[in-house]
């Protein structure tokens, strides 16, 4: 039964959940544009949410680079480049530990704004709340693995746990057996992670696509949009609007 | 194609090109995003459409409709052209219209019919074995059950049920009624027909067919200033805004135009551009204060002695110390100044009395036609008193001399002396009332004595029963005003700054304006009036009117127009906006609206009157008729309580009744027949010998009680209804916060003529039905509520004061769900009726008990002194001493084919209006062609079909002079009968002009001039009111045919109001019973309430729309001054409670500078459905402006049979004045939403 479960949770549902995520998200981006934000509630209400949201961005960036970088790099280029599992592991552990803990304090800034300034708690939709709740115990798990890791500085779980997320990416049928002794600890922090996969398009979660970053490189300050070429010359002007 | 794949283009180059050096740069990029903002205003279809929210705007609007769903609007601006001369009325509009729209969808939207579910209850058991007027009566016959459901009126418990039902519970309410009690026992309340005459005429037409009572609603609204039919002998007739900017000097007296003329406002932006002063009068900092070079804050309630200053300024500079030719060439032609008033003695000093008349004369002055009502005046040239023509006895029984021109009866020209000065045999000493002295809490006042003697030049005729002593009322006029004209005596003044009524020095005692401001006002009003030949204008709002002394605020108005020549001229006169009473088109309306191409007379019942007597306010009278008794009153009997002079009223004929008689008069009717007599003949006979008893005599009887009420258009309990908690209390029978007790209870005296029951009833309808759009306060106190359609859903007509075009409502979208237009579901009813009658009625015999009616012969009744056959002094003769008697029959099985069809009558008697009538037989045949016959057989068959709004317009459109060249030339012809002057050159260039329904949908279109209207449409002048009197010499239509400046009629000698006085406001004395309500050291407020209309809405509409409650402050609130509230302890946006006997309301304060110390302002009908929490005192929700007040009436405005006082619906009677009242304001302790369901679940599920 545990075997079973193991494979629904890490084996099965991560195809689900990622599968739900993008096609969710392209869904969304087409038929829904105008739900596409970040539903700042910032014109409700600014205090707590500056230093909350920058203490919370800041953090949650760190640890989402850390994970992309940590979990999916394949294990033979960190050999390669001669980082050894036990200092990948301390870094994980230091980096991910301080930039988790200041997340955790920016999404409790935030949690609290949210649930308890009423203005904000009226205008909340079930989604935002959902939101905020679900990162700050998936924030509060990740810290939680800490005491867990610092049993085994020798990173072998975290190779594990490598393992699995790239095994889910190339398919391996044995994927969900690599986390199957993890820590229950873990289970947990993979098993909402996915879930948080689950929410994204239905959330203000897919403002993370669409974060300005084009703008730090961007030329020019006048942007002029050019007139599209007329697909034909009978179509202008009198043709029924699409 | 998608979104996304469409921004997947890393292989193309995004940017296209630069520029600005790099800083600018042109992107390829897709575009089709724009597509939304373009699509934003994208419309399918536009269409004309209006408010009918009685705003006077009347304002064309843009009406845009997208996937069959209304989106928006704009206002229209494509109304006809003015003269080069003159700035365009376009665009009209404002932010109220601009967020109508919002209403169609929004949550409070009507969509389905309701019934109280109670009711619903009981009539399905009922039902469910009886025929429905059977069913009826199990419900309302047995008392727990109609208890069960009238006691829980307001308190909710509505459930949606379908048309069939509600159709079939009103129409066997309605026919067990008329079998039972009688049709008058039927009522009907919708106001103002000109914001949608269609919607009007649909409710009327089913209640005149059935005999029911429609009710007035100008006079009740308090709209209605009395002093116009006095002064003029018309209900109300003013200028166009446009004639603003004909003006030089334009004072706005308590009318505050940009927040509530808002659409017309540009015109008096743009007259102060062209140069023209403006004096804004009114104790508030108001928006219009703005308009201002002089702001006047006037001390509220005192606006009459500002008025009699301002005349005492204009008498001594323009008048007396040097004359203006224009001003008494004016005064003279145009005026009732120069006719002769007896002076009689009493109390032993002389007293004016009544006009002279030819029939004081020897050999009545050779008239043998109505002597009577022929005023007399002194020849300037021959020195001997004549009969001037144009008087009102030359109206009736004879044609051809009813008119100004200054000939006397015999066609001699004359020129009539002003004043007797430098031809009196005597001066004597003559006594004018003075109620300045009245000691009152709030108001200052003079030491000066009762009766002010002052010297007068006389005259001594030899008259047919001996000598009298006559003054002119010039003469009479300047005396009152208390200018000294060198004849000694006291109570004079020769300085302004002496202390004597009316001196500006006295002025400045009373309204706190100083003297020498109201000197430089005064003189600059006349000088202006004098270098433009009358172009001095006063608007005026409502505001003065609703004191309980109005007619001394409006007439002290009135007369600085008159002594200056500004009535009738350009630019000039008086402009008294308050609803949009101006139906246009109202002699083609008339028919359809009140059935009159079936039957005659309808039966109409004026509103105040009505309310009063039946929500019981007169039980709690605390107003004493020797309160406000003159001095001076003729000897008599004066006693009584206001409501005695009601009911004597009544029994004159002076005022309507309804219901008429203490039986049904379907009985009477039958018993008349019975006896083989005339229907008159047999009513006065029976209520001579005590057989019949008027109704009015015994008000609380359950066979006279209201007991069927039907109310569209309006939200009567949500705003315009005074004494809203006596209406809960005792029409209703539901919870209420009245905390008055009653005359027996108090121990104070007694109504004489009237029957007094104990208990007084509670809840006297037995159904209340409202027809309307939103769930307003009305619907949430209904039985059963019917969903109409909105101004957007339906095709109508609307016409204004405000400007000279008829345009239309039109249907941009269907009815909604399953609303139905007011002529639909009217049509509904009528047919279910139909239906349903014949259980208990068929074609029966009814008498119409019709009051002395304005524009009539009958309007001679009783020329000189009041005789009542009840006190035995004459017999009851229908029509002159008691209400006429008319038989009419009713097809009650018929009265849907009558509603669908235009009756037989309008060809067989014609049509007409304002006393004049003319043949309509061309139109009728017209219509029969336009709107196709009626086919199915019976007696409709081949009369002209009026099946849909449209059809109905029509018969509006085609029947009205205003709207027909050919009828506007009938009838100038009609009026030249009676003038004997050609009139027909004022509508003859655009005789052959038909306006139909698709040409106003097509653009509003300028309406044709015609003798319904003192004014005139054409293209050199704007609409003026009385142009047409002073430059086509037709007479006003009262006693004198001149403007009546002097009432010499009994009852107004007897309240001291012949002349103009300044009459400080009464005591309503609400606060003392409530005294020990304060609950012990809270600190409190005791404030004058003063409920002008607001900016976030019109009336009640719009004071629920989201929109407009996002501007204010989302909920009831009251304005407060400064130092008021600091008094009190109230900080800007506490909640507060306002309270007296007559209730209690909640409200937020906003605290203000703008606001005058002693007042507490709080706009009109704020509706209590949005943000109101529960009173502290009465525990029930906080209520509406109208919780705090209670009407009272005044016994003036009950005279009737008399000229210019005869009654007219709407046009004359008593009015709902409702201003000297003053309110408890303390700040709420506890704010108490009333949350919890109104009925304990226990209790509910115990049923």
């Amino acid at each position: 039964m545990a075997g079973y479960l193991d494979t629904l949770v890490f084996g099965i549902y991560p195809y689900v959940a990622l599968a739900v995520l993008v096609v969710g998200s392209v869904v969304r981006y087409d038929r829904e544009p105008y739900t596409w934000r970040s539903g700042s509630s910032q014109l409700l209400r600014r205090r707590q949410l500056i230093a909350g949201s920058v203490l919370f961005h800041a953090g949650v960036l760190v640890v989402f680079v850390g994970h992309l970088v940590g979990l999916l790099t394949p294990i033979g280029i960190f050999e390669a480049l001669g980082v050894t599992h036990g200092f990948k592991q301390l870094m994980a552990i230091v980096v991910g530990g301080m930039a988790g803990a200041v997340a955790l304090v920016g999404a409790t800034m935030l949690a609290h704004r949210r649930f308890f300034d009423a203005r904000v708690r009226a205008q909340s939709s079930f989604s935002d709340n959902l939101v905020i709740a679900i990162l700050w115990v998936q924030l509060a798990l990740g810290l939680l693995t800490i005491p867990v890791s610092l049993g085994h500085l020798d990173g072998a779980e975290m190779v594990r746990l490598m393992a699995w997320a790239q095994g889910i990416f190339t398919f391996d049928p044995d994927a969900a057996s690599y986390v199957a002794g993890a820590h229950p600890i873990f289970k947990l922090h993979l098993f909402l992670g996915l879930t948080i996969f689950v929410i994204f398009p239905f959330t203000r979660l897919v403002h993370m696509l669409s974060v300005p970053i084009r703008y730090l490189w961007r030329p020019g300050y006048q942007v002029v949009r050019s007139r599209p070429a007329p697909r034909s010359r009978a179509g202008r002007g009198s043709s029924p609007a699409r | 194609m998608s979104h996304l794949i469409d921004r997947l283009n890393f292989f193309r180059a995004a940017n296209v090109g630069t520029f600005a050096d790099g800083h600018g740069v042109t992107t390829a990029e897709s575009r089709d995003w724009e597509d939304a903002y373009r699509k934003r205003w994208q419309h399918d279809k536009i269409v004309r459409s209006t408010h009918g929210v009685n705003c006077t705007g009347s304002c064309s609007w843009k009406i845009y409709v997208k996937g069959g769903i209304v989106t928006w609007e704009t206002q229209q601006t494509d109304y006809p052209r003015t003269r080069p001369d003159l700035p365009d009325h376009e665009p009209r509009g404002c932010s109220r219209g601009a967020s109508y729209s919002w209403y169609l969808y929004s949550g409070g939207r009507l969509k389905y019919p309701l019934v109280r579910s109670r009711l619903r209850k009981l009539w399905r058991e009922a039902r469910a074995s009886l025929s429905p007027v059977a069913a009826w009566r199990s419900i309302v016959e047995d008392p727990e059950k109609r208890a069960s459901y009238t006691t829980r009126r307001g308190l909710g418990g509505f459930v949606r049920s379908h048309w069939d039902e509600v159709t079939e519970i009103v129409a066997a309410a309605n026919a067990y009624t008329i079998s039972t009690y009688g049709p008058d026992r039927i009522f009907g309340f919708s106001p103002i027909p000109a914001m949608s005459m269609v919607s009007y005429a649909a409710g009327s037409r089913y209640l005149s067919l059935l005999g029911g009572v429609c009710m007035s609603f100008y006079d009740w609204y308090c709209d209605l200033p009395p002093s116009s039919p006095q002064t003029w002998g018309e209900q109300t007739d003013v200028p166009e805004s446009a004639d603003w900017y004909n003006s030089s000097f334009l004072i706005l007296w308590g009318s505050n135009v940009p927040q509530t003329r808002t659409p017309d406002a540009h015109f008096f932006t743009e007259a102060r551009y062209k140069g023209a002063k403006s004096v804004v009068i009114c104790p508030d900092y108001s928006e219009a204060s703005k308009f201002a070079d002089v702001w006047l804050d006037v001390k509220q309630g005192t606006d009459a002695a500002l008025a009699m200053a301002f005349g005492h300024v204009i008498l001594r500079e323009f008048h007396l110390d040097r004359q203006v030719e224009y001003f008494a060439d004016y005064c003279r032609r145009y005026t009732d100044l120069p006719m002769l008033v007896r002076l009689v003695e009493r109390d032993g000093r002389l007293v004016p009395e009544r006009l002279l008349r030819a029939s004081d004369l020897q050999g009545a002055g050779g008239e043998a036609n109505n002597p009577e009502w022929k005023p007399l005046a002194v020849d300037d040239g021959t020195g001997s008193v004549v009969v001037p023509r144009g008087s009102i006895g030359f109206r009736w029984g004879e044609q051809g001399k009813w008119n100004l021109e200054p000939r006397d009866a015999e066609g001699r020209e004359v020129r009539l002396r002003m004043s007797l000065l430098d031809d009196r045999d005597e001066v004597v000493a003559v006594g004018f009332p003075y109620f300045g002295n009245l000691e009152h809490a709030h108001f200052a006042g003079t030491d000066h004595p009762s009766v002010l003697v002052r010297n007068v030049p006389a005259k001594r005729l030899r008259l047919a029963e001996g000598d009298a002593l006559v003054a002119t009322v010039y003469d009479l006029l300047l005396a009152n005003y208390g200018l000294d004209r060198g004849l000694g005596g006291a109570h004079t003044a020769s300085s302004y700054d002496d202390l004597e009524p009316y001196t500006p020095a006295w002025a400045e005692a009373i309204t706190g304006i100083a003297r020498d401001r109201i000197a430089s006002v005064a003189r600059g009003f006349a000088g202006n009036a004098e270098r433009t030949r009358g172009r001095s204008m006063v608007i005026i709002g409502a505001a003065m009117n609703h004191w309980y002394h109005m007619d001394m605020n409006y007439r002290g108005v009135i007369n600085l127009l008159v002594m200056c020549g500004c009535v009738g001229q350009s630019g000039g006169g008086w402009s008294h906006y308050v609803g949009q009473e101006k139906l246009r088109p109202q002699t083609g309306w008339l028919p359809l609206a009140f059935a009159l191409d079936w039957s005659r007379p309808p039966r109409q019942m004026n509103s105040t009157s009505m309310w009063y007597a039946h929500t019981n306010q007169w039980r709690y009278e605390a107003l004493d008729v020797e309160e406000i008794l003159s001095p001076t009153a003729p000897a008599g009997d004066w006693g009584g309580a206001l409501i005695d002079y009601n009911v004597r009223a009544e029994r004159m004929g002076w005022l309507p009744s309804a219901p008429q008689l203490g039986t049904n008069p379907l009985e009477v009717a039958r018993a008349a027949g019975d006896s083989g007599r005339e229907a008159g003949e047999y009513v006065a006979e029976q209520l001579r010998s005590g057989g019949l008893r008027m109704a009015c005599e015994d008000p609380d009887d359950p066979a006279n009680w209201p007991r069927n009420l039907f109310v569209w258009r309006s939200n009567l309990l949500g705003s315009s209804g005074k004494g809203h908690e006596y209406f809960l209390k005792h029409l209703l029978g539901t919870a209420h916060g009245v905390m008055a007790r009653d005359l027996g209870e108090t121990g104070g005296k007694k109504p004489r003529e009237i029957v007094w029951r104990d208990p007084a009833p509670e809840g006297k309808l037995d159904l209340l039905v409202t027809l309307d759009f939103r769930m307003s306060t009305t619907c949430l106190y209904s039985d059963v509520v019917l969903p109409t359609a909105t101004w957007y859903e339906k095709n109508d007509l609307n016409t204004t004061d405000m400007h000279p075009f008829i345009h239309p409502l039109t249907a941009a979208v269907d009815p909604v769900w399953e609303c139905k237009s007011d002529w639909e579901i009217y049509k509904a009813i009528a047919r279910k009726f139909s239906e349903v009658a014949p259980e208990v009625l068929g074609v029966e015999p009814d008498v119409v008990l019709a009051p002395i009616l304005h524009d009539t012969p009958g309007e001679l009744a009783q020329p000189f002194g009041v005789e009542e056959w009840k006190a035995g002094d004459t017999d009851p003769v229908p029509g002159r001493t008691m209400p006429s008697v008319v038989p009419v029959e009713r097809d009650y099985p018929g009265l849907y084919e009558r509603f669908i069809a235009l009756g037989p009558l309008l060809e067989r008697v014609g049509n007409g209006g304002k006393g004049i009538s003319w043949n309509t037989s061309g139109e009728v045949r017209a219509l029969r062609r336009l709107n196709g016959e009626a086919a199915r057989d019976g007696p409709t068959r081949g009369l002209a079909r009026i099946e849909s709004d449209i059809d109905a317009a029509e018969v509006i459109l085609m029947l009205a002079p205003e709207t027909n060249g050919e009828v506007a030339v009938k009838a100038w012809e009609a009026l030249g009968a009676n003038t004997g002057l050609e009139h027909t050159h004022l509508a003859a260039p655009r005789k052959d002009e038909k306006i139909r329904f698709r040409d106003v949908v097509a653009q509003p279109r300028k309406i044709i001039s015609s003798p319904t209207w003192s004014g005139l449409e054409s293209e050199h002048v704007c609409y003026n009111a009385g142009h047409t009197n002073v430059h086509e010499l037709i007479p006003w239509r009262t006693l004198t045919g001149r403007q009546q400046l002097y009432q010499d009629h009994l009852w107004m000698r007897a309240f001291g109001e012949s002349l103009p006085v300044y009459r400080p406001p009464i005591d309503t004395k609400t606060i003392a019973p409530v005294a020990d309500e304060g609950g012990g050291d809270r600190p409190s407020l005791v404030l004058n309430f003063i409920t002008p209309h607001q900016k976030w809405g019109i009336h009640s509409t719009y004071s629920d729309n989201l929109l407009m409650l996002t501007l204010n402050r989302g909920g009831p609130v009251v304005w407060l001054s400064e130092t008021d509230a600091g008094r009190a302890g109230i900080e800007d946006n506490d909640w507060v409670e306002a309270y007296n006997a007559n209730g209690a309301l909640t409200a937020r304060a906003v605290v203000s500078q703008r606001i005058r110390e002693g007042t507490v302002f709080m706009y009109h009908a704020q509706e209590k459905i949005v943000n109101t929490p529960g009173s502290e005192l009465t525990g029930q929700r906080g209520g509406i402006h109208n919780s705090v007040t209670r009407t009272i009436t005044k016994p003036t405005h009950m005279i009737g049979g008399y000229a210019q006082l005869s009654y007219g619906f709407n046009y004359y009677g008593t009015v709902g004045a409702n201003r000297d009242e003053f309110v408890v304001v303390r700040k709420m302790e506890r704010v108490d939403w009333l949350d919890p369901p109104a009925v304990p679940a226990t209790e509910e599920a115990a049923r």
